[in-house]
This record gives C-alpha cells, structure tokens and sequence, in this order.
C-alpha cells in the first residue's frame, strides 16, 4: 500500500463522513447514468387523474399537477444537473489552469492583463452575470453551461497562478530548464501536475456550487425548458402549489439538491483533508 | 506615519486604563488628525483604484448588449409592419450605424448621464424604473444582512467559546448545510411552514397586503416611511411581509459569517493579550466581548463584503420567490420579455452597487484597523 493511500485509509477511518459522502455520490453518479431503467415512470407521461397526489406505495415522491410521478422525473433530471455541473467546472478548470499557469510563469504585461480581466469578473455578483451572460448568448442548455463556466473562471485562474508563480523558480523546474525543457512543457507537464491536488478539493466544492447554480438559472426560467425534468424547473413549477401545502412538489426536488451539493462539499472538505493536510481544520 | 508599528498581537481596542491608556490619552489630540489624514488619503485611494474595475463593468455591459439577440432598431419601430425605411431611420437615430467606438462612447455618456434607455414592457424610462424599484430591494438586501449578522456573530462566538462542545457542533452542522439549501427551495419551505402550517406569516406575496395603503412616498423604504409617518399598524404589517424573505436570504449567507466568526475568534482568543486580561482577574464577559470579539471583528468585516455579492445575487431568487417587487424582479420580468436595457442597467447598478460597497468595507477596515491604514 503506497503511503497516500494509506493516509487515505487513516484520515477516511477518523473522518467516516467523509466516507458517507463519497458513498452518497457514487449512488447519485449511479442514479444519474442508471435513471431510464430504475425509474418507475415515464418522466413526461402525464396523468391527471393521479394529478397532486402526495407521497405514496404507488408514487413514493407523490405527483405534480400534471400526474407526471415526481421519484422518477427527479431519478431522470440527475442526469442532466451532474453533467451541466461537470461540464461547466471541467471547461473553467481546464481554461483556468492552463491561462492561470502561463500567467503565474511569464508574469509581466499578460499576468498584468489578465489579472485586470479577472477583476473585472469578480466586480460583478456572480449570479447576476451569469444571468446576464445567459440572456446575451441566447436561452439555451449549452449557455447555462457556458455562464457557469465563465463565473467559476477567475477562482480558478487565481489559484492556478499562485500557485505556479511560488513553484516557477524551485530546483526541480531550474532542473527541468537546465534539461533544455521548453516553456510550454514546463507549464503544461511539471507545473501544473504539481498543482493539481489542491485544485481538486477547488473542483469538489465548486461542482455543488455549479449545481447550486445552474439550478438557480433553470429555477427563474433560463436555460432548460418545460417538459424536461431537472431540479431547478421542477421546484419553479412546484412553487405555485406550495401555498396551498402541497410540499412534495417543492420538497424532494429541493432535497435531491440539497443532498448532492452537501455530499460534494463534504468530499471537499474530506479531499483536502488527505491531500493537502496543512490545511486540516 | 514613520512610528514603527509592534505586531505582537495586541488588542487595537484597549480599554483606556493604566498606563497605556494614559498614554493613548495624551496623545489623542494629534494621533485623531493624522488618523484621519490617513483614512482620507486612502478613500481617496481605493476610489480611483475601483474607477477600472467600474469601467471594465460598464465595457462588458455594453459587449453584451451588442451581442443580445434582437436589433434596438426593430424593437423601438412602429410596429411589426414597420417598413425597412423607418428601421433605418431610427438605427441612424440612435446611432446603432456607427462604428463600435463611437457607440461604445455614446453609451459611456449616456451612463454618466443616467440615461439607460426605455423599457419596452413598462414603457417608462428605465431609470425612472429602477429609482422607483430600488427602495425595495435595498430594504430587503440590508434587513436579510441586519438579521444574518445578527445570528451568524453570537452563534460564531458561542461555538469558539467551547470549541469541540455540543454546541459548536451544532453550530458547524448549521453551516455545512446552510451552504447546501438553495434560497429558492428554503424560501418556499418556509413559506410551507410559516403561512401554510403555522398561520403566522401573512400572503407571501409583494411587499404589504394588495388591500393595505402603502405609506406615502418619502424613502421607498416601507420601514421608514411608517415610522416617520407614525403608522404603526402599517409598520408592523410591512416588517411581518419583510421578514420571510429577508431570513430566506439570511439563512443562504449564514453560514460564511458564523464560520469566519468562528474562525477569527478561536484565533484571538488563544493571543497572548487575551492570556493577560485573563491573568489580570477581569471578568469573563468583558475580555470575551471588549478584548476578543471587537478584535475578531476585522475578518468577519472581510467576509460581508464577500457575502454581500452573493446577496445581490440571491436577490433576484427571492424577489422571484415572494413576487418582491423590486429590482431584480423588474430585470428578471424584462429579461423573459427580451426587453434588454432593463437588465443592461440592472447588471450594471448590481456591479456598482458591489464595487462601491467594496470600497466602503475597505474604509471601514482602516477605520477599525488603524494599522492597515498607516502601513
């Protein structure tokens, strides 16, 4: 057993929520590329006469307006929050790595500018920007991805450049440049490997973050139309029904989303536990 | 300027007794001007440091009205039937004919100017909008961060107080879930809970019930506006129709302050000034409230500023939630109608509003801290 691995055995045996979260997300990972087998009902198909019926041994998660079963539209729209969420961290994470690194390596007028746009980000509420983001580049899936990813942008280009820029001048990398290593080899295959493990516990807490997100777009109607079960639209569509005590419509959909982030922050917080231990809470 | 600053930590707010405090006393004559100077100079510093960061808001806001779908031109033509003539004319009327430079500079002046185009649904100019619509949402943002603070600082303490006790655990379970609970669906739980189970909250809807006088036009800030009119009766129906959404927001931004309370506290609270005031026999409340928590201030001051961007932001969420007529709703209506210059104006007042709520936080800091300012 290498030795990360064993501290991983040690730091999972004293922290098991840890553990409970990673086992949480292993079965939404497994809900999501699982769902059109394990759920019970056409996630469409409507039925009104089983219309708003609250939880019960037919439809565990009870129905909304339309007789649509809510376990099974929750089960289906896993799939696509997890990948709008994975997706829109992977572009900012890949895109913010690689500007970042070149950044924290070359310093000088690029880092100087990019520095500047990065600012000009971070000065406006995220939220907000990605709304408006959305609205410039048209009410689409693949849009909602796009803002999310733009938002996450600068923690990544931020973090990727601190970090690079403390490492640029260590042996190793002279060591590497004395091998006659080019820059961009020293960037993309000795620096920013290095780097990697503390942005992994970033990407952890970024994806429930993401899902919070992208939730919250489809939720005030950007992004994902009707028909489509995901979790933002169904609690929108459900929020009508509330006033009149139908909470399962809100509820379990709120839940799916609260569990999911949750489950990530935890394994967050747990990864940089194992990997970054200076950092141990 | 020029005194060499100890770091050891230190309390910044000594209580003026004994020896240090005599001298604090004589030299607070001149010690208040140079504070002053200082604090001014930098005001004036973070001011022009923020003048890029506010121009860059303003460049991005109009790159993304030029790319919205839709030509101006169209919108503001007679109607559907609009001939191809007309459509011209008003492009070289608003200068959409131009090149990108020129318009780029218009569109500064007309900012500068507060002239941020015409909303089509409404009608009106939308700063005519926006200046109507303000009141509510600010009400609403402060009283959630009023309220958040106000639960996030005793809580923090508390668990910093017992680190490891039931009580702190309690607390970090707050604030791990906290985090995980989007506004929207702790919004209409609470509604679920307080107006449908419970009775106790009014309709959730707009700012006071549709069959109430609103108060009369001085402040837009309801609150406000009852006290000074003295309608009490008013007051109360407004602050009852304020306080769900408000704790909807400040449960969402909770858990960073009581975390970094927290934090900070555990922080001073082992310094070694803490130990003297404990060794000098003063009393518990005092060294926990006038040594450490005035200390351990500073950061939390940090994190609002942060979580005050995520409340901007969450806004728009629950003024959706509570049908809040304010301004995110406003751009929110707008941007589903592809009515544009409302939501250009909201991106742009949200980015103003943050930038300069920076700047204050920045200021206070050095008002709290004398040492960030002298340094």
């Amino acid at each position: 057993m290498s030795a990360t691995t064993r501290h991983a055995v040690f730091v999972l045996r004293g922290n098991p929520i840890t553990a409970l979260a990673a086992a949480g997300l292993t079965l939404i990972i497994l809900a999501a590329l699982f769902s059109p087998w394990l759920a019970p009902y056409d996630p469409i198909a409507s039925d009104v006469s089983h219309a708003l019926q609250p939880p019960n041994a037919a439809h565990w998660a009870g129905t909304d307006q339309l007789g649509r079963d809510i376990l099974s539209r929750i089960l289906v729209a896993t799939r696509l929050d997890l990948s709008i969420a994975v997706s829109a961290v992977s572009l900012s994470f890949i895109a913010g790595a690689i500007v970042g690194g070149f950044c924290g390596y070359r310093g000088g007028r690029l880092d100087r500018w990019v520095g500047r746009i990065v600012d000009v980000l971070m000065a406006f509420p995220l939220f907000v920007l990605a709304m408006a983001l959305v609205a410039a580049m048209g009410n689409r899936v693949e849009n909602i991805v796009i803002a999310t990813a733009i938002i996450n942008l600068p923690f990544y280009t931020r973090f990727a450049r601190a970090e690079v820029n403390v490492r640029r001048n260590s042996g190793w990398v002279e060591a590497a440049r004395a091998c006659g290593e080019g820059h961009l080899t020293l960037v993309l295959r000795f620096l920013l490997p290095n780097v990697l493990p503390a942005m992994a516990v970033q990407i952890s807490l970024n994806l429930g973050w993401a899902i919070l997100n992208a939730a919250g777009l489809s939720f005030i109607g950007l992004g994902v139309t009707a028909p489509t079960p995901e979790w933002g639209i169904m609690v929108a569509e459900g929020a009508r029904f509330i006033t009149t005590g139908k909470w399962w419509l809100v509820g379990f959909p709120g839940l799916a989303l609260m569990l999911t982030v949750l489950f990530f922050n935890l394994l967050g917080d747990g990864l940089r536990d194992i990997l970054d231990p200076r950092m141990r809470t | 300027m020029g005194t060499p600053i100890n770091f050891i930590a230190r309390p910044i707010f000594g209580t003026s007794s004994g020896f240090r405090g005599e001298v604090a006393r004589r030299r607070a004559g001149p010690a208040i001007v140079t504070t002053v100077l200082a604090i001014a100079r930098r005001v004036g510093q973070r001011l022009l440091s923020s003048i890029p960061a506010l121009l860059g808001v303003v460049i991005i806001t109009f790159v993304l009205m030029r790319v919205m779908p839709g030509d101006p031109a169209v919108f503001f033509a007679s109607g559907p039937s609009a001939g191809q003539a007309e459509i011209e004319q008003l492009r070289h009327k608003m200068g959409l004919d131009k090149p990108i430079p020129v318009q780029l500079v218009r569109y500064l002046e007309d900012v500068a100017t507060g002239n941020l185009g015409r909303s089509l649904t409404t009608g009106q100019p939308v700063s005519n909008d926006i200046r109507q619509r303000l009141p509510a949402s600010l009400e609403l943002t402060f009283t959630a961060l009023f309220i958040a603070l106000l639960l996030a600082v005793p809580l923090g303490v508390a668990a910093a107080l017992r680190p490891g006790s039931p009580i702190d655990h309690v607390v970090r379970m707050l604030c791990t879930l906290g985090v995980c609970v989007p506004t929207f669906v702790s919004g209409l739980l609470l509604i679920y809970v307080f107006y449908y189970l419970l009775g106790w909250a009014p309709d959730p809807t707009a700012r006071i019930d549709i069959f109430a006088a609103s108060p009369p036009e001085m402040t837009g800030f309801y609150l406000i506006d009852f006290a000074l009119t003295g309608e009490w009766a008013g007051w109360w129906a407004a602050f009852t129709q304020l306080l769900l959404p408000a704790f909807t927001m400040a449960l969402f931004v909770l858990a960073p302050l009581a975390r970094m309370t927290r934090a900070s506290m555990l922080a001073v609270l082992g310094s070694d000034f803490i130990r003297t005031a404990q060794a000098m026999g003063l009393g518990r409340p005092r060294i926990v409230v006038a040594y450490a928590l005035r200390n351990a201030l500073l950061p939390v001051l940090t994190i609002t500023g942060i979580v005050f961007s995520t409340m901007l932001g969450a806004n728009v969420l629950v003024e959706k939630v509570f049908s809040w007529p304010g301004v995110a709703s406003y751009a929110l209506d707008a941007l589903l109608a592809a009515d544009y210059a409302p939501v250009q104006a909201f991106v742009l007042l949200m980015a103003t509003i943050f930038v300069s709520v920076n700047v204050l936080i920045d200021i206070l800091y050095g008002i709290a801290d004398p040492r960030v300012s002298v340094e």
